[in-house]
């Protein structure tokens, strides 16, 4: 398995960790509120939506597997309960998706360009962009 | 009725033209194939539109197409169940891995685990796994390819379908080495435009010949099938404790795998920036969800209209459903299409493993380890090519071989490895800080071993009359996906490795990931259009 010798507390061999491009002008980035901010929005939206996303699902699986009856409740005709559920969760998918790409154009994106725009020519990239 | 429906001539013919269309297509998009960055990511030079495309024409295989047709067709709701698996599945990528991945990484997954660890072990573990996966993924699609042939083109003997296969995986090789991920790209967009296509005129169809009217579809499905239980779950995994326990377990990979399996994540690659990565997934998730609603009604459709006795009895099974529905409905030339579509899908598919798997070989291991980050890009993509020409070899000996057996596990397994090997230190090494090298190599490894020896363990290699070695019995761990196991211990593994490892991982490393995934500082833009 993967254990690795002993080796001192930091680990730091130049032949085997890319060297930061520049480290100071990121740990100062990182620090401002702005950056904070944008990580803590980002964060805020993405884990618990996730973690809703699959609670959702988890109980739709587990209801499919442990409650069939309740699936087989009529809704429409012969359409049942199950099927609305499973498009249901298609539903969710899409409107996920649609509010997700509102929160980021809205809150996300302008953050992280402004950030950019930036840091980018203090670590002397080009628009162009090419990272060794 | 004849061994295969419809009129071979005609399926090879307009296979035969869609070969030729992307051909062309291939070799005019690959005039300039010079640098690493437009052989493994087409320059990242796509749109969002186009990439979420080529996501879908790359996800949706022979197996959800077909399989799940003919799933539905057979084992009613339970067929559906799976679907919802695939598609929420999207939810993960798109909120936790696309954006970050694209921001941090430049050509494999390799390069997003490793950015802030250590560079070769975590690259050998990265390239091992992603190996791995597209090998096992690889050895599915090949073998189904075994069984089209006998149902699409009526060739029943072996040698014939070697020959088709091979002609396939030859036809692989050839779009991945000339047109390198611009060309894969093309191909999986054509097919995901001809697969979606067809697939709602199909469902338009079916649903014109019973009114538009649901209810009344799903009541004569139940009339041909005389089974009203296929209107509810439990035909498949209803039936014990430990098949609802396998469900869940299948479940949980599906839907943790899709972010951690390597062709997907190096789609991100060929867009510019992160916010079109975005709109990647977006437009994936759009054209995947209303794809599995088509097959909701194909499936219920192929019940109503053709009847479980029929399509059992057909060459090909239960994956002949769509097929034969494609026939009822449009006669031989509907069927062509749906023949062409579904070899299409495997060429698609073949060629986006193939790449990912070449791309991880050369730019992890060739470049980053054996060259120690001294190798050249051409230098680089010349072992890229010559390693798809290894894959593809092995992939139409492998898919010879495994003609005939039951490798339908192989996907769901490969959904496994990806969410135990790579998804806990995808999603550490973008969220927590104080990951190290060791959590990421407990995890990876952990998850990797324990899955295939859980799988080896299972039923569905020894034990039970469907096994691949029905005889003997060493069957000890009782469910047929590993999932359920193997991806809470490599969670666990990842944060136990790191909590006992006194070592620290550079901190400036990690500053610079945390802002670079989050803004996209940085991030290697377009080369070309």
């Amino acid at each position: 398995m993967g254990s690795t010798p002993r080796e001192p507390e930091l680990f730091l061999d130049p032949a085997d960790t890319e060297p930061v491009v520049d480290a100071a002008a990121f740990r100062a980035v990182q620090a401002t509120p702005r950056f904070g901010a944008l990580r803590r929005r980002h964060r805020l939206f993405v884990l618990p939506v996730t973690a809703l996303c699959l609670l959702w699902y988890f109980a739709y699986v587990l209801a499919a597997g442990y409650a069939p009856e309740f699936f087989a409740i009529p809704v429409w005709g012969s359409v049942n309960l199950g099927i609305v559920l499973g498009l249901a969760q298609v539903v969710t998918t899409f409107a996920v998706t649609t509010l997700y790409v509102w929160y980021a154009n809205k809150h996300l994106d302008p953050v992280a360009a402004e950030i950019r725009a930036e840091l980018e020519p203090v670590l002397h990239i080009a628009p162009k962009g090419a990272r060794a | 009725m004849s061994a295969s429906p419809g009129d071979p001539i005609l399926n090879i013919a307009i296979f035969g033209v869609f070969v030729a269309i992307t051909m062309v297509i291939v070799f005019r998009a690959s005039r300039n194939n010079k640098t690493a960055s437009d052989y493994y990511a087409a320059g990242r030079s796509f749109t969002g539109g186009q990439n979420g495309s080529a996501i879908a024409g790359d996800y949706l295989s022979a197996a959800s197409f077909l399989g799940i047709v003919g799933a539905i067709a057979i084992t009613g709701y339970d067929g559906f169940l799976y679907s919802i698996g695939f598609l929420v599945a999207w939810v993960v990528a798109l909120l936790l891995v696309a954006e970050l991945l694209r921001n941090t990484g430049k050509y494999t997954m390799g390069d997003v685990l490793a950015f802030r660890l250590r560079q070769r072990p975590v690259r050998i573990a990265a390239a091992t796994s992603t190996l791995v996966v597209s090998f096992f993924y690889l050895l599915a699609q090949m073998a189904g390819a075994g069984g089209l042939v006998s149902l699409l083109l009526g060739i029943e003997e072996r040698v014939g379908q070697s020959v088709v296969i091979a002609v396939v995986g030859a036809l692989m090789i050839l779009y991945v080495l000339v047109g390198g991920m611009k060309g894969t790209t093309w191909v999986q967009i054509i097919k995901a435009v001809m697969l979606i296509a067809g697939a709602a005129i199909m469902t338009v169809w079916v649903l014109a010949l019973h009114n538009f009217d649901f209810s009344q579809l799903l009541d004569a499905a139940v009339a041909t099938t005389g089974n009203p239980a296929i209107l509810e779950p439990g035909l498949r995994y209803g039936l014990t404790d430990i098949t609802r326990l396998d469900f869940l377990s299948l479940g949980l990979a599906l839907v943790l795998g899709t972010a951690a399996l390597p062709h997907v994540l190096m789609r991100f690659y060929t867009v510019p920036t992160a916010k079109e990565a975005r709109k990647s997934v977006v437009w994936a998730i759009w054209l995947i969800g209303i794809f599995y609603v088509f097959t909701l009604v194909l499936g219920y459709g192929a019940a109503a209209l053709i009847g479980p006795e029929r399509i059992l009895a057909a060459p090909g099974g239960v994956n002949s459903a769509a097929p034969l529905l494609a026939f009822e409905l449009g006669g031989p030339v509907l069927l062509g299409i749906i023949a062409a579509v579904a070899f299409a899908t495997i060429l698609a598919v073949v060629a986006g493993l193939t790449i990912t798997a070449a791309a991880s070989f050369a730019h992890d291991v060739y470049g980053s380890v054996i060259k120690k980050g001294k190798a050249t890009s051409e230098q680089e993509v010349k072992v890229a090519r010559i390693t798809v020409v290894v894959i593809g070899l092995v992939a139409i000996i492998g898919g010879i071989g495994a003609n005939g057996q039951n490798v339908a596990f192989l996907v769901a397994l490969a959904f496994a490895v990806a969410a135990s090997a790579n998804l806990p230190t995808i999603i550490y090494s973008l969220f927590w800080k104080r990951f190290t090298t060791r959590g990421a190599l407990w995890s990876m490894y952990g998850g990797l071993s324990s899955a295939i020896i859980l799988i080896v363990v299972s039923p569905v290699v020894s034990g039970s009359e469907s096994s691949m070695i029905p005889a003997v019995d060493f069957a000890i761990f009782p469910l047929t996906n590993p999932g359920l196991v193997s991806i809470p211990l490599a969670f666990l593994l990842g944060w136990l490795g790191t909590i006992t490892d006194r070592r620290r991982e550079d901190i400036d490393k990690q500053i610079e990931m945390e802002v670079r995934s989050l803004t996209g500082v940085g991030a290697e833009k377009a080369t070309s259009h």
